[in-house]
């Protein structure tokens, strides 16, 4: 939940830095396979999410709505639910459904699990019924976050079971908001250590995927119901998410209260420490040693430091965003020679600054500022009194970015001003090798651009 | 596409080889009964009769949950299409974060601050209540008056109006009177809107909502009158890609001023006065009628339908402004001006035209979009196969004639509509009886839109709200060479190889209207649908034949 009162000054929001939760909830549901995520609301509210994420990841992204008016509004909208359901399955024949509530239907107080059992009941093809998940996401009590890492406890604590498990040891991967080439990337790490990776979720297939030579009812690809019902019977869960594991429950926690699956909880593995950490329990996990192939993206990314350090003695950034995200990319600048001059969330978990200066060495700490449950137009005159060289963070800090003439370096979501949004790649060795390049390389067109000469040799 | 002779009812009017009623019986057997009966209404196989007579088509109903429609609500269509593009009002967000984060500088309305003395343009800014549990709970009066305050002492705003989202409706809060004592407070024009997204089925309420607001509480404040000979309103031009800049400039070339644009590239002052012109030009019918009917019953300016998108549909609606006024001299600029534009249009065309001869698209957009870019594909040669609005009204559709027997149902009768009455003292008719019957006879058209189907093709498929799923059955039925929406259907539709033209942000390019508009639009359409992108969408291992049109539907 966020603190009353959005910063020192203002009682209202100008620009916001968060979205709102049902998307970061109906982004989870994408990446389940066969499943279509469905809005207890009314219609713009589904529209609008989907047209936000779409234009981030430039992928077909159904999302359904149960679409009350203003009689439903009043009288609830447990006949709305069932017939969406109806429709849903008509139209798609789901395996799941991931149902998320909108303010409007968490405001009023429908009780969704309730209108779900009567659905169940009443049903006459119980055989042919999809999975139906339920989270509850009212935006007012927090951001996309809350209902993203909502959605996947949903899922496991809806779907999971004592599975027995296969040859491969199993490992649950909760990889966090980050991008489908992450999540690609992930699942290749996994294997490389010989287990079976249980990404939850998994749109990587979903909301990155190829052209179409035949239709597809729900685009391929995203983790099954198997799998997810396999959960319960891992060797072990990978958590990723600093602010994350301060919530008292979540995925992780929960399979290891409920069926002894050992919970392991990192950062979002940005940067050369986090991944390590992340190296180091999958090899414990795995029992086998890190793959020769990751010693070599890591030595190739430590020689790319060393020789591209000597740009970025001095250099301030400015990050924004997620909370995790911002974590983790505060950890990396500080590895990197980068000084996160200041750190600001939209989020309001309440942890964001211990947090922070938890991977920001000590004596960096005085030089910082650290802004939780900010706005944009708060961020911004912090900007204009700090200054920094660069900007990292989503698309909305674009304008941000214009009037303070700081470029800006696009990571995270959303991204709507460029086209790789879903491409972009932050986590393990090799992602932090891609931002290490950007950043420099950013650095050194900056003073390419300022320098009177005009220098190519650098 | 064998083209079907007009009213031989005999004959079987074939789309595109195939029989329409056919298609759309396999499309509607996949719902259950109940949806199937709704839908079927709502998709209809034109025939135009005499005198332009038409099917009737179900439209303005709400979409049955769980079908994925392109709609969205009240609250987009009030904040995001009508007000949002005027630059110089603060618009907030009365509710949690995400209906005014969504909806913050989405839409590409371009405008020029410039152009007024202050300079302010506050569109880059995105206002919210951020409501809480607490407000949620206790109610969000307090915190609304204290945004307005810091939007008043942050910007110092000429107006500064507020938007509610649904909670709002639910837990009781009364804008209209905040607003109100805030506006005695400030001493600036505050004023609310209660477009809750619940209400209505679609933006198109919210058009409604804010057509209202705008009227109480802008339109006359201000009766200075603007110099000029010919001086008109432009309603339901959004600036989209700089349209409003190009019809601007073929207006300023013509003589013709504008005194307000509803509302793209506009300002509060221009509505304040817009109702000293002398003529209401209406582009976009279903957004806007609203202002324009309550205008000329309170001050008397007429309106006429126009269409500036489409080269000849341009000159068409140029002529009929001319024509209103009858001056000789705005008669020859206006002619003057279309001789001097057109050779370049009709060559780019020429230019062209061999190459989107004979293409077929399909167009599923707006409440007015969906109409008029179908002039633009007939420069090209290109045929129309299915074509609906997102939130049309029946008026739309069929024309205007069917107003008096358009069903109001629950959905719709909880807009209001104002009681406008003549002003004792500002009522002026802008245009005698006589003159007015005179024009009628030679055919001039006031007050009337005569919508989109009697323009349609018989056989071509018109349907109403149409669905993700539909959408997917229509491609793989169809195969279409160009398929028009928005961004929410891109994407799905390019997985198939077909190119998809976005006709609300217009692919980030345009203007598309008045004449340069046309000759960009022919070019960005031939880019598309030759584009060799879609060549390689078979690898060249890839022997497969092509599946012919697959006819079943899943
Ligand atoms: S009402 Fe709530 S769920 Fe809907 S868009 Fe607004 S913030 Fe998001
Ligand atoms: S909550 Fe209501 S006003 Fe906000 S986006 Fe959803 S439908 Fe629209």
């Amino acid at each position: 939940m966020k603190f009353a009162g959005k910063t020192d000054n203002y009682a209202a929001t100008q620009n916001a830095c968060n979205l709102c939760s049902p998307l970061g909830a109906a982004l989870v549901f994408k990446g389940v396979s066969n499943c279509v995520p469905l809005l207890h609301g009314s219609q713009g509210c589904s529209t609008y999410i989907r047209r936000y994420m779409i234009s981030h990841f430039k992928e077909p992204m159904d999302i359904a709505c149960s679409n009350f008016g203003e009689h439903t509004a009043i009288f609830g909208g447990g006949a709305n639910i069932k017939l969406a359901i109806d429709n849903i399955r008509s139209q798609y024949s789901p395996e799941l459904i991931g149902i998320a509530t909108t303010c409007l239907s968490e405001t009023i107080g429908d009780d969704v699990p309730m209108f779900i059992r009567s659905y169940k009941e009443e049903c006459e093809d119980k055989e042919n019924l999809p999975a139906l998940v339920h989270v509850s996401t009212p935006s007012y009590q927090g951001t996309h976050m809350q209902g993203f890492h909502g959605a996947v406890r949903a899922l496991v604590e809806t779907l999971a079971e004592a599975a027995e498990t296969g040859d491969k040891p199993l490992l649950n991967l909760f990889p966090g908001m980050v991008s489908p080439s992450d999540l690609r990337l992930l699942k290749e790490i996994a294997a490389d250590f010989g287990m079976e990776p249980v990404l939850i979720p998994d749109y990587s297939d979903t909301l990155n995927g190829p052209l179409w030579t035949e239709y597809q009812r729900i685009p391929e690809g995203g983790t099954t119901i198997e799998a997810i019902k396999s959960t319960g019977g891992a060797a072990a869960s990978l958590e990723c998410g600093m602010i994350l594991a301060g919530e008292p429950e979540t995925a992780g926690t929960w399979l290891d209260k409920k069926f002894s699956v050992p919970a392991h909880r990192i950062g979002l593995p940005i940067g050369i420490r986090e991944t390590d950490k992340m190296m180091d329990i999958l090899a414990e996990v795995s029992g086998n040693p890190i793959p020769d192939k990751y010693l070599g993206q890591r030595g190739r990314l430590l020689d790319a430091m060393v020789d591209g350090h000597k740009h970025l003695n001095g250099v301030k950034a400015a990050l924004f965003g997620e909370e995790d995200l911002v974590a983790g990319l505060a950890a990396f600048c500080s590895e990197i020679g980068v000084i996160p001059a200041l750190c600001a969330t939209g989020g309001g978990a309440g942890r964001f600054e211990k947090t922070i200066k938890s991977v920001v060495p000590e004596r960096i700490h005085r030089k910082m500022e650290i802004m939780e449950d900010v706005d944009f137009v708060t961020i911004e005159k912090a900007l204009e009194k700090t200054g920094v060289d660069l900007l990292i963070g989503h698309s909305k800090g674009y304008a941000m970015s214009r009037r303070l003439k700081t470029p800006l370096l696009r990571v995270g979501f959303p991204v709507h001003d460029r086209v790789n949004g879903s491409r972009t790649l932050h986590l393990g060795y090799r992602g932090a090798q891609q931002l290490f390049d950007r950043i420099v390389n950013k650095i050194i067109e900056i003073k390419q651009d300022r320098s009177d000469v005009g220098y190519t040799y650098m | 596409m064998a083209e079907a002779a007009k009213d031989l009812s005999t004959e079987k009017v074939t789309l595109d080889n195939l029989d329409p009623e056919e298609v759309k019986a396999r499309i509607m057997a996949k719902y259950p009964p109940k949806v199937a009966r709704k839908r079927s209404k709502q998709f209809v196989i034109n025939k135009v009769g005499e005198d332009g007579k038409t099917p009737v088509i179900n439209a303005n109903v709400r979409t049955v949950p769980g079908l994925m429609g392109q709609r969205g609500c009240c609250y987009a269509g009030c904040k995001g299409v009508v007000l949002g593009p005027t630059r110089d009002i603060i618009n907030i967000t009365h509710g949690p974060i995400g209906c005014g984060f969504y909806s913050w500088l989405t839409r590409r309305n371009q405008t020029d601050p410039e152009s007024t003395p202050d300079g302010h343009n506050f569109m880059t800014y995105c206002f919210s209540t951020d409501m809480q549990d607490e407000e949620i709970i206790f109610g969000g009066e307090k915190k609304l008056k204290q945004a307005i305050q810091e939007a008043y002492d942050n910007f110092k705003p000429k107006a500064i109006a507020v938007f509610s989202t649904c909670p709002v409706g639910l837990i009781g809060d009364d804008v209209h009177s905040v607003c109100r004592e805030m506006k005695e407070k400030l001493g600036i024009n505050v004023f609310g809107f209660s477009c809750e997204g619940y209400k209505g089925v679609s933006q198109s309420a919210g058009h409604h909502i804010a057509n209202n607001g705008i009227f109480k509480h802008v339109v006359g404040l201000d009766d200075t009158i603007k110099e000029g000979k010919y001086r008109i309103n432009l309603l339901g031009e959004y600036n989209i890609g700089g349209d409003a800049f190009e019809i601007e400039r073929i207006f300023d070339k013509c003589g013709i001023t504008q005194v307000a644009t509803y509302s793209g590239n506009s300002s509060i002052d221009a509505f304040a006065n817009s109702h000293t012109a002398d003529l209401n030009c209406i582009m976009c019918h279903r957004s806007i009628n609203y202002v324009a009917e309550m205008m000329e019953t309170k001050f008397g300016v007429p309106w006429i339908k126009v269409n500036f998108i489409g080269a000849h549909a341009t000159a068409k609606s140029l002529r009929k402004i001319a024509q209103y006024f009858g001056e000789q001299e705005l008669i020859d600029k206006v002619e003057e001006v279309i001789a001097e534009e057109l050779p370049e249009v009709e060559a780019a065309c020429a230019e062209v035209r061999p190459r989107t001869e004979g293409k077929r698209a399909m167009l599923f957009v707006g409440g007015s979009r969906a109409h008029h870019y179908q002039e633009l594909f007939g420069e090209l040669g290109m045929k129309t196969l299915s074509a609906g609005y997102e939130f049309g009204h029946r008026d739309d559709y069929e024309g205007r004639k069917v107003l008096p027997d358009i069903k109001v149902d629950a959905d719709s009768r909880n807009i209001e509509e104002l009681t406008i009455e003549k002003d004792p003292e500002r009522f002026n008719p802008r245009i005698s009886e006589e003159r007015k019957a005179e024009l009628e006879k030679a055919g001039f058209a006031f007050n009337d839109y005569d919508g989109m189907m009697p323009e349609m093709p018989d056989g071509a498929m018109v349907i109403d709200d149409l669905s993700q799923w539909e959408t997917d059955q229509l491609i793989k039925i169809f195969k279409p060479d160009l398929f028009c929406a928005g961004i929410k259907e891109k994407y799905t539709v390019q997985k198939h190889g077909i190119p998809l033209k976005q006709l609300h942000s217009y692919d980030y390019g345009g203007p598309y209207a008045g004449f340069k508009g046309a000759i960009n639009f022919y070019h960005e359409i031939d880019r598309m649908v030759n584009s060799r992108v879609w060549e390689y969408m078979k690898a060249p291992w890839d022997k497969n034949p092509e599946l012919a049109a697959t006819y079943a539907c899943d």
